[in-house]
């Protein structure tokens, strides 16, 4: 590893390969973020090209935010992820460490049972949360898709976790435990921040699935006022025309939140891992 | 009065019986070390005292009153453990001070207990910083502060040194024994190492397989040990154990003989070939391959031994120990 570090041909070539990855990453978002700000001939025309003063145009942003209310779909996405994934991380976290620290009967089949949601997509259960939620009086409410992400997500956060949570001290919680903490200070004060890279890897990873879902808000939530970003977006997807322009301003308006959470959450994650735990 | 005492103590994980039926009592201000094998329950024991662990069967009692039912914050007890578990959150005098602010106690005492405790550990200077800011034996002192300020009935250590390196370990050895000194309050001290066992105890309690081999002051041990586990524990280099028929015929026996007991003597009765000899100016550490078994032999001073030479040896049929075939000594 060292002399990884130290050999510059090394360095080059792992450089060179990262850079090259970024580029083929960010390739596709680039060419979303010049065309939104093109004109519809110059999208077909050449769609590499970059706005100049004939192509450039801000028709897609406009129509999008004429039609319906975009701000208000930005909204309920922006509240909808951000209440999923609070719950998710909280509930998670929980479910973690009751699994990790507490010695009970069928603690293992319940860990079991929590992991078996990986493996089973949430979907196949549409009919049923749909009749649930009508029973409920939930359908057309944001509530109804916070729920059903938070139970989404909670599998993996709990696997995620609870693996996280093993390696906490033992004789960190016990200090607590003698210095006369609760259990409840002890998972929030002492624990939690320990096991916040996990956290950031979990919000990561249940974020974007949640922020671009288009099949719950549809059957869910799919009335004006709850609609979310991507299910607004749809209006300009039409089956014999499409409005690519809007698609395009939509698409790139649509990715900002996600920016700004995603850097909030890896600046925890690149914190969590070098400020570490101390013995 | 008794500190601690502990009636029929046992302690099951599922299955697994950790420790077995132990019976223990300490006195008000004794220090009181937990020696044994990695293993044999000394945690758990530490654990079940603390309140951390449930006994599953048997009474402890700290102080005369009985603290099965009572939660370790309750207990009177403080607590120092191996891997000093200081929160990373705070400082060293949130570290110090955070018991003291669950209990309620008044700014002024709080103040004063933080500020004795500091200046008799050295710690004034690093008040303000975090533990990850610390070295292993400032983390220490930390862990030691943060028992010392609770003024505890009773003190609780965990390995405490296992994880300094060899000078500090023995600084932080006698500053132990000054605190004992000082504060003379009742400690109980584990450890897998007899050394820091025979230095600081005034009362050791052998453990193995979660069981009370034996229980006495050091010397007691040594001089005295009841059985071939205990004699074979405490003593460095330790104590060596060969056939008795290998020095007088036809014994059944087990014998033992200290390595400091054994002397060097021309035509002596134990003879073989030297195969190692340690030259540790003070004394010399001599390995003697005999028919039967190597032995360890301790000679003051220096000698001119070297390794394939033959020698003999003689000792004092008055320091020999005889075992029986369980391991029980036979006097
Ligand atoms: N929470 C636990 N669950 C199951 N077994 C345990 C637990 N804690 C300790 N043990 C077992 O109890 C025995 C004694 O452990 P411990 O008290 O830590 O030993 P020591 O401190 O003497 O090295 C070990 O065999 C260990 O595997
Ligand atoms: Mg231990």
């Amino acid at each position: 590893m060292n002399k990884a570090r130290t050999n510059p041909l090394n360095a080059f070539a792992m450089h060179g390969a990262l850079i090259l990855y970024t580029l083929i990453a960010l390739f596709p978002v680039f060419v979303i973020l010049i065309n939104s700000f093109k004109t519809r001939k110059a999208i077909f025309r050449e769609p590499l090209a970059l706005p100049d003063a004939d192509s450039f145009s801000m028709i897609g942003y406009q129509t999008a935010l004429k039609q319906g209310d975009f701000f208000l779909y930005f909204q309920n996405s922006l509240i909808v992820t951000v209440a999923s994934l609070a719950l998710v991380l909280l509930f998670g976290a929980m479910a973690a460490y009751a699994l990790s620290e507490y010695r009970f009967k069928g603690n293992t089949l319940m860990g079991l049972y929590l992991a078996l949601g990986i493996m089973i997509p949430i979907r196949i259960g549409t009919v049923a949360i749909l009749e649930m939620m009508v029973a409920t009086g939930l359908v057309n409410t944001l509530w109804a898709l916070i729920l059903v992400y938070t139970a989404q997500g909670l599998p993996l956060a709990v696997f995620i976790l609870s693996e996280f949570m093993k390696q906490v001290s033992d004789d960190l919680k016990n200090a607590g435990r003698i210095d006369g903490l609760s259990e409840y200070t002890i998972f929030f004060r002492l624990v939690l921040p320990l096991v916040r890279p996990a956290m950031a890897t979990v919000a990561v990873f249940n974020m974007i699935p949640i922020w671009n879902d288009l099949w719950f808000p549809l059957i869910l939530a799919p009335a004006e006022e709850t609609k979310t970003l991507t299910l607004g977006s749809q209006v300009f997807i039409g089956q014999f025309v499409t409005d690519w322009n809007a698609v395009l301003s939509a698409l790139s308006m649509a990715i900002l939140p996600v920016l700004i959470l995603y850097v909030i959450f890896s600046r925890q994650l690149i914190r969590g891992i070098t400020s570490g735990a101390v013995k | 009065m008794t500190a601690l005492s502990l009636k029929n103590v046992n302690k099951s994980f599922g299955p697994v019986h950790v420790l077995k039926d132990i019976n223990l009592e300490v006195e008000d201000g004794e220090f009181v070390v937990f020696v044994g094998p990695s293993g044999c329950g000394k945690s758990t024991l530490l654990r079940v005292i603390a309140g951390l662990e449930d006994a599953t069967s048997g009474e402890i009692h700290i102080a005369g009153e009985q603290v099965n039912l009572t939660p370790p914050s309750k207990r009177g007890i403080a607590m120092v453990f191996q891997s000093y578990a200081l929160y990373p959150h705070l400082n060293v005098r949130g570290n110090l001070t955070l018991a003291l602010k669950q209990e309620r106690q008044s700014k002024a005492v709080i103040e004063e207990r933080v500020e004795t405790a500091s200046r008799m550990l050295g710690l004034e200077p690093y008040l303000d910083r975090y533990p990850s800011e610390l070295s292993g034996g400032q983390r220490q002192r930390v862990a030691i502060g943060r028992a010392i300020v609770r003024q505890p009935k009773l003190f609780l250590f965990d390995e405490p040194l296992s994880n300094l390196d060899a000078a500090l370990r023995m600084n932080t050895r006698i500053e132990i024994a000054n605190l004992h000194r000082q504060l003379s309050a009742s400690m109980i001290y584990v450890t897998h190492d007899q050394t820091e066992a025979m230095t600081l105890a005034d009362k050791i309690v052998v453990l193995r397989d979660g069981r009370v081999e034996q229980i006495g002051s050091p010397m007691d041990l040594y001089n005295d040990p009841a059985n071939r586990f205990v004699a074979g524990f405490l003593g460095a280099p330790s104590m060596n154990f060969l056939p008795a028929s290998t020095l007088t015929p036809d014994d059944p026996r087990e014998m033992g003989l200290r390595p400091e007991d054994i002397r060097l003597e021309g035509g002596g009765p134990i003879a073989g070939t030297v195969s190692h000899v340690e030259h540790l100016g003070g004394d010399t550490n001599v390995i003697l391959q005999t028919q039967t078994t190597p032995l360890t032999i301790r000679l003051f001073g220096q000698h001119a031994i070297a390794p394939g030479e033959s020698a003999q040896f003689g000792y004092d049929p008055a320091r020999a120990y005889y075992f029986a075939q369980d391991g029980q000594r036979l006097r």
